[in-house]
């Protein structure tokens, strides 16, 4: 099976602020992949480079086999995209911007249009003038979803709606993801990302610092330890991987590396182990760490 | 804390806001009326020639209709007779700006919002807005008056004569209070507080033109009306002006009132709902720009008839109010040797098809605020490319144009035929006379095109730059004598004169296919470039 989407080594530069720094990202097909990075990282320009809005400066780039700049309009009937910051003609209603969408793609599934007006509560007469953002978004997000194509972009498509209206987002993406289409989701929240994506890229400053499946990702984080020994433990400070060590008497807190972990044990054991406490690392840690670029640990960020 | 704290601070920052566009608009309504003295002063230097004009003038139902009643003819009666219903008007958008701006507007984009949870009372962003409207026109009024006596006019007469303008723009300062309490957002209240305005303008141009036994008190309905009616210059009518200032207080207290009963964000008129789904034809990129931009077209339209009307009845006879030599000679050079008539109208076309241009502009750069207000994203992420995206809003600018110019054309056939006889063969003269100007607003509109394309983030600034450039050069060409190599660079110096020139098509089709070459290098610096993020 193919990728959906290679990137490779993609730079973007506006002006003198660079956007883009070599920042590599591959999709498979029929997967649902998770686009993760602080403000600014660089997301958005990676989804306006695929969508053939900006022109990338350096690097190779492949969209459902084609190159997304010289065959745009070929390549567009076969996706669709939700903008995070979805503007529209105020004196369109929300009903006309789906249909002129759906039939600038080249087509709209009339069934598939109304329920997902029913699924997500979006009243379709309503002037978009009058549409808080989450009403924008659902348009944007119906007009998507309602067109039968083989990839979705979606940037940030959630960060308006209500915990309502994102279980029945995520409830949409499952069946997409039945249905065999491909999905690139850029969002922030962890749950959503955890629920819905098989694999992750996470980018910063325009990099790609970590790609693979959460259970790899994980597996790259530290744990916490507590135990309470026989006696006082020896060398555990001339282990590697093991940070924030404090030994008191017979007792010891620290985290360990997760790769780390056997060899840390073994020494533990050695010494006779009363009591132990070990806490696996939270999604919510592992993407501080790599949003915050944790200059603490390099070899992880390069790992 | 009472419903008017923070509004000092807020005027600061609005006084801030607006320091650019306040100096401008100070400027040209002086250099408005300074141009008018100036140019009546040289061409009516005796009172016989006053008298004459006076006498012509009085009689023309266009003129009177366009400008007002005269009340004299003292050379203050004549500059009061020309500007004070346009300055009124010119006075009443200002008000109508500067209040939708800090009120409606910034409540639309929530900007009211972070600054009413600050120690602002709830009244106080309506305060700021009225106090600024408030200040500009009294500021400005003060300003026009110094500038009018020191031209030599009579001290109480400038007063009067600012009174009444400025007595409209405190009436709109109202007026766009109540409309921005009626409208949900900006674009409608202004919109609102506009038609208020042109009602008012229509009423009064039907009360002066009406003649004896006709709706002459129509004029004293609309703050225009009063504008004129104080009779500045001639026997003062003062009491008049408590007219604008009674209005002024009753509407702005009802703004006030509407504010107080209403929540933030909500418009007391409800929102209309539309068609739930799209029409069959709404599915390429033509179809949308059509719809986006058929109803700024169909109000251009309105006006380029109206307009066209206006300038054809009051062409009869106008030999008359062109008295002197001089004028004739300006009339000439802009309109060509044929008769004074044809001269007349050819000049006022002129001047049409540079109107025109502008509506070309703003149609052509349509692309770029669709660009940077984040539409173009959603569309161009489609089978739509962009080429043609673009073509779709140049055809609508090229469409509109020559529509317009031929309805501008068609007009002055029909109220110059209607006056002064002829029949379709006027008629089908001037709309050809109209429709000749269009070539050359194409070549404006080209231009935009190609400086969208290529220099996007400069291309409103430079657009509008050349537009006003070439303004300058057809105003200067009536006055000076410029070198015909600097008359060469616009593309309206090409055109022949018509009515009454010959019309050779030469210049035409070289004209239609530069606009044509300049549109091409925009689309193409369109295809190559990055499209700018919302």
């Amino acid at each position: 099976m193919t990728d959906a989407i290679e990137i490779a080594g993609v730079r973007k530069a506006y002006g003198k602020t660079t956007a883009l720094d070599g920042l590599d990202l591959r999709v498979a097909s029929g997967e649902v992949h998770g686009f993760l990075g602080p403000n600014g990282s660089g997301k958005t320009t990676t989804i306006r480079i695929l969508l053939g809005l900006l022109r990338a400066d350096a690097g190779s780039i492949s969209l459902l086999g084609g190159d997304p700049w010289s065959q745009a309009t070929a390549l567009h009937r076969r996706l669709a995209y939700v903008p995070g910051d979805v503007s529209l003609w105020p004196n369109l209603t929300g009903g006309e911007v789906i249909d002129l969408l759906g039939k600038l793609r080249g087509g709209i599934d009339p069934a598939r249009r109304a329920s997902l007006l029913e699924r997500f509560e979006l009243d379709p007469t309503v002037k978009a003038r009058a549409y808080s953002k989450g009403n924008r978004q659902k348009v944007a997000l119906v007009a998507a979803l309602a067109s039968d194509v083989e990839l979705l972009l979606l940037d940030e498509p959630t960060s308006g709606l209500d915990p309502l209206m994102e279980a029945a987002f995520r409830a949409c993406i499952e069946d997409e993801r039945a249905g065999g289409r491909t999905v690139l989701l850029s969002s922030h929240i962890l749950s959503e990302v955890e629920q819905l994506c098989d694999r992750v890229t996470i980018v910063r400053l325009g990099k790609t610092v970590e790609t693979g499946s959460l259970a790899d990702l994980r597996h790259l984080t530290r744990t916490s330890i507590a135990a309470e020994l026989d006696g006082p433990p020896q060398g555990l400070d001339l282990l590697p991987g093991v940070h924030a060590l404090d030994i008191a008497g017979n007792r010891v807190r620290c985290e360990v590396d997760t790769d780390k972990l056997t060899a840390f044990l073994r020494q533990l054991t050695a010494a006779g182990v009363r009591s132990l406490t070990s806490q696996p690392p939270t999604l919510e840690e592992l993407f501080l760490r790599h949003y915050a670029g944790d200059e603490a640990t390099p070899e992880q960020v390069s790992a | 804390m009472n419903t008017l704290t923070g509004t000092g601070a807020l005027v600061k920052m609005a006084l801030r806001r607006d320091r650019i566009m306040l100096v401008v608009w100070l400027y040209a309504l002086t250099a408005f009326v300074a141009s008018t003295v100036y140019g009546f002063r040289g061409l009516y230097p005796t009172a016989a020639g006053r008298v004459d004009f006076v006498n012509t003038a009085a009689h023309n139902p266009a003129f009177l209709s366009l400008y007002g009643q005269i009340y004299g003819n003292s050379l203050g009666s004549l500059t009061a007779w020309r500007d004070a219903t346009l300055l009124s008007v010119g006075a009443g958008m200002l008000s109508i700006f500067v209040v939708v701006r800090h009120t409606r507007a910034d409540e639309e984009t929530g900007r009211l919002e972070l600054i009413g949870a600050a120690v602002v009372g709830r009244q106080a962003a309506l305060a700021c807005a009225l106090t600024v409207a408030v200040a500009a026109n009294l500021v400005i009024a003060m300003i026009v008056a110094a500038a009018a006596i020191a031209f030599g006019l009579p001290a109480a007469g400038s007063v009067a004569f600012v009174a009444g303008t400025a007595g409209s723009g405190l009436v709109f300062a109202g007026i766009a209070a109540v409309a921005a309490q009626l409208a949900q957002t900006a674009r409608s209240a202004r919109g609102l507080a506009i038609g208020v305005l042109v009602l008012a303008f229509l009423l009064r141009a039907v009360g002066d033109s009406a003649g004896q036994g006709g709706p002459r008190w129509l004029s004293w309905l609309s703050p225009s009306g009063w504008a004129e009616l104080d009779r500045a210059f001639g026997a003062i009518r003062w009491w008049v002006l408590t007219l604008p200032v009674a209005v002024a207080l009753i509407a702005g207290a009802g703004g006030a009132v509407l504010a107080a009963g209403r929540d933030y964000d909500a418009g007391l008129l409800a929102q209309r709902r539309g068609p739930g789904v799209g029409s069959a034809s709404l599915r390429s990129p033509l179809a949308l720009a059509w719809r986006l931009q058929r109803a700024s077209l169909l109000a251009w339209a309105i006006g380029a008839l109206v307009y066209g009307i206006v300038i054809g009845s009051s062409a009869k006879g106008i030999g008359g109010a062109l008295g002197s030599g001089e004028v004739r000679k300006i009339m000439a050079r802009l309109g060509g040797q044929a008769g004074l008539t044809d001269a007349y109208l050819a000049a006022l076309l002129s001047f049409t098809g540079l109107v025109a241009a502008g509506y070309a502009v703003s149609t052509v750069l349509r692309l770029r605020s669709e660009e940077t207000d984040g539409h173009a994203d959603p569309v161009l992420a489609t089978g739509a490319g962009r080429i043609s995206w673009g073509i779709a809003h140049v055809a609508i600018a090229a469409g509109g144009t020559a529509a317009i110019m031929a309805l501008v054309g068609l007009g002055t056939g029909v109220g110059f035929a209607y006056r002064a006889g002829g029949g379709s063969a006027e008629v089908g003269r001037l709309l050809v006379a109209g429709l000749a100007q269009a070539p050359a607003a194409l070549v404006i509109a080209g231009i935009a095109t190609a400086l969208f394309g290529l220099v996007p983030r400069a291309s409103v600034a430079v657009s509008w730059s050349v537009l006003g450039v070439t303004v300058a050069m057809l105003l200067l060409s009536a006055t000076l004598k410029l070198s015909h190599w600097v008359l060469d660079v616009s593309p309206f110096s090409h055109l022949p004169k018509l009515p009454g020139g010959t019309a050779d098509p030469a210049p035409f089709i070289v004209l239609c296919l530069v606009a044509a070459l300049l549109a091409g290098a925009g689309l193409v610096g369109l295809w190559r470039r990055d499209i700018a993020s919302g």
